[in-house]
């Protein structure tokens, strides 16, 4: 499903250099390695728990490759990983939610032009098209990045949200990586009307459905909406397809739901390898690129690794300072309890 | 529910008053005025015509917020005089509002959203409890919530179902929000401005019920006696028992006292205002002084705010407290069509017969 009109969205960009191909390639690569090395994280007792988002590298990296960080604002939720390090967010502060550090995650958000990571299915889709509205108020030109997936598409702010944009012409993106499971429920049993794209139709939005797995038809498609949405023609909906390969958390076992077969029907062809693939044909990358590409994910992964470690808890008095910016006494007195009472311990 | 002894004889539901402008008043030595006599609907109408003028990031929004100036007008003329950008109709859906305000905050703005009824905060509770209240928190104070969510609020005007709910309790129970409600025009003017310049989200809840009754406004300064705009107010000194109570129940409380006077019982009414924080040291202070406490509020009884603060009195004054708190309130059933109304929110026969509960009372 392609309902976004060329005319409507400009002169995007030209077909990809080699280098932004490059770039992609590695950036998934370091994705890759650090999501992977994630759950061994896991499995070490390094961090508590994690959300892989092995099999949507190329919908992360190629989506959050279009984003501006310079005036466009990203909305994730909890498996962005991707999204977050194509960024160029600080990784160790934002792997620390998965630490149990803070939930947020330690990264400044405003700076980062990333919102805080999101737990709530759908929480942060209304964010968005609130931020798109104030630029709109503020006659700037900032596009609203929103991400979740076909689970969250049941939600009602998900509806919400791309009414509000569509009356208001809010500049806002909502991009959806359907994967195919909302942890064991799968999107048949989810998405009624067959796709979350063909809902744009009913807001009067244009809408993309997408190979997720290829990154260069998600980085185009995103940019294509973008420059739709920046040129004052309102929200779009991309749906880009793709496969959760892995567990919905480090505490989910696919092995309830869904065999290995249907997991490898699923899945498909790993989006990593069918840009490799191509980087190979045209001649654009070589073997010795990728391995360097994969050492640098290494020494990258190595990095974020002795970082996480090294995180200590928080002081317990940032429980109390961060609730208000403006603190109540009620509140200074528990935390001065708390104080006295640990102490004690 | 009769005139209190705040509101003046005139004041009646009149949906249709000229919000532009007061009732001078004169003082005696004929310089500047020095009070002016408006509604609470004038009153918070002119708190946002000020707020937008102050403050070019304030925004409001809301159903039917713009064009039709609200369904109790409160934002009558706002949109005519500060533009549809600032003053706008949204689509019908309160998650959105509110999840909306969220959005704008992280923009630099100031959103004064409007939940046209409390009951419709309901399908907002989502926004307002995971993503509003810890939005701060969770940014590690990067990304405030200066949010001021205004909520038509309490009973009292036969209105359909859903449309008469008191939410204190809720709102309040929820770390990271703030919640305020004022008693007459005058509390209405100041803790509405108050509240629309704070860098944290802060629930207003507005007594519908009052919106149509008159007082007067001292727009210059907000408690002439002392204390302070983020505390409780003390409405009417006494020295047998204290009332606490907030909203609506103000008025009815200060009518009761003047009941009680007429049998020598000299009663205390406290306004609360804040209902998070709840000002804590006013209610010692009160009830230190006359030992006897009743607070009264038309939330139900179970969990409802009179259990906070009959503890807070009792933290404080256990020592010299002659009575256990009593809580007048509504009761523990989804609130009634308004036929039976006035059987569920607090009247003065139930209050005065709480107040003899506490007056007669003996140890042991």
């Amino acid at each position: 499903m392609d309902t976004l009109l060329p005319v409507a969205s400009g002169s995007a960009a030209g077909p990809l250099t080699a280098d932004e191909l490059r770039e992609l390639y590695s950036l998934m690569v370091a994705v890759r390695h650090l999501d992977t090395s994630a759950i061994a994280w896991q499995r070490q007792g390094i961090i508590p728990g994690y959300a892989p988002e092995l099999g949507q590298e190329a919908a992360q990296v190629g989506s959050g490759y279009a984003v501006d960080t310079t005036r466009d604002f990203a909305f994730p939720t909890y498996r962005e990983m991707g999204v977050a390090r194509t960024m160029g967010v600080d990784m160790v502060a934002y792997m620390s939610t998965h630490k149990a550090t803070w939930h947020g995650g330690l990264y400044n958000p405003m700076e980062s032009r990333l919102a805080p990571i999101q737990a709530v299915v759908a929480g942060s889709v209304l964010h968005a098209v609130g931020w798109a509205h104030g630029q709109t108020l503020d006659k700037k030109d900032g596009v609203a990045l929103t991400y979740f997936g076909d689970g969250a598409s049941s939600q009602g702010d998900v509806h919400e949200a791309m009414n509000f944009a569509a009356v208001m012409k809010a500049p806002v993106v909502f991009f959806v990586q359907n994967n195919g499971w909302a942890i064991s429920v799968p999107t048949e049993r989810q998405v009624a009307g067959g796709s979350v794209a063909a809902r744009a139709a009913g807001y009067g939005m244009p809408a993309l459905k997408i190979d997720g797995d290829d990154v260069v038809a998600v980085l185009e498609a995103t940019r294509r909406a973008f420059a739709h949405a920046r040129s004052g023609n309102g929200p779009v909906l991309i749906e880009a397809m793709t496969y959760r390969r892995g567990p919905h958390s480090t505490s989910d076992d696919p092995g309830r739901y869904r065999s290995l077969d249907e997991e490898r029907d699923g899945a498909g062809t790993d989006p990593l390898e069918r840009l490799r693939q191509r980087l190979l044909a045209d001649g654009i990358a070589d073997e010795a690129f990728f391995a360097e590409a994969l050492a640098a994910a290494k020494v990258e992964e190595e990095q974020i690794r002795t970082g996480i470690q090294a995180l200590g808890s928080r002081p317990g008095t940032e429980m109390f300072d961060l609730v208000f910016q403006e603190t109540t006494p009620a509140l200074q007195a528990q935390a001065a309890n708390w104080r006295e009472e640990s102490e004690h311990v | 529910m009769s005139n209190s002894i705040l509101e003046s004889e005139s004041a009646s539901g009149n949906n249709t008053a000229d919000n532009t402008a007061g009732d001078t008043i004169t003082n005696p030595a004929g310089s500047e005025p020095a009070t002016t006599v408006m509604s609470m609907q004038q009153a918070l109408n002119r708190a946002l015509d000020e707020v937008l003028a102050e403050n070019p990031k304030a925004v409001i929004f809301g159903e039917d917020c713009g064009r039709l100036g609200g369904v109790f007008r409160i934002t009558d003329g706002l949109q005519a005089r500060h533009g549809a950008q600032r003053v706008f109709d949204t689509p019908l859906a309160e998650s959105g509002i509110l999840g909306m305000s969220v959005g704008l905050a992280m923009a630099g703005f100031h959103p004064i959203p409007e939940v046209q009824f409390d009951g419709f905060a309901y399908p907002a509770i989502n926004q307002m409890v995971c993503q509003i209240a810890r939005m701060n928190y969770r940014s590690r104070g990067t990304m405030p919530m200066p949010i001021t969510l205004r909520v038509p609020s309490f009973g009292g005007i036969r209105a359909p179902e859903h449309h008469g709910e008191s939410l204190e309790a809720l709102f309040a129970h929820v770390p990271g929000l703030k919640v305020v409600s004022p008693s007459n025009p005058h509390e209405a003017y100041h803790l509405l401005k108050y509240a629309a310049t704070r860098p944290d989200p802060v629930i207003f809840m507005e007594p519908k019920s009052r919106y149509w009754q008159k007082g007067e406004v001292d727009a210059a300064r907000h408690d002439a006696g002392g204390g302070s705009t983020t505390g409780a107010k003390v409405m009417r000194e006494g020295r047998h028992l204290t009332l606490i109570a907030w909203g609506a129940m103000v008025a009815r409380c200060l009518q009761v006292a003047e009941l009680a006077a007429e049998d020598g019982i000299d009663i205390e009414v406290l306004d609360l205002r804040w209902l998070k924080p709840i000002d804590a040291e006013a209610l010692a202070a009160s009830v230190r002084k006359t030992r006897r406490a009743v607070v009264v509020h038309e939330a139900p009884l179970t969990s409802g705010l009179g259990a906070e603060v009959a503890q807070l009195i009792t933290q404080s004054c256990f020592d010299t407290l002659r009575a256990p708190v009593e809580r007048i309130t509504g009761f523990d059933v989804p609130y009634p069509s308004g036929d039976l109304e006035d059987e569920y929110i607090p009247n003065i026969d139930r209050i005065l017969f709480g107040i003899q509960r506490v007056l007669e009372y003996k140890r042991g």
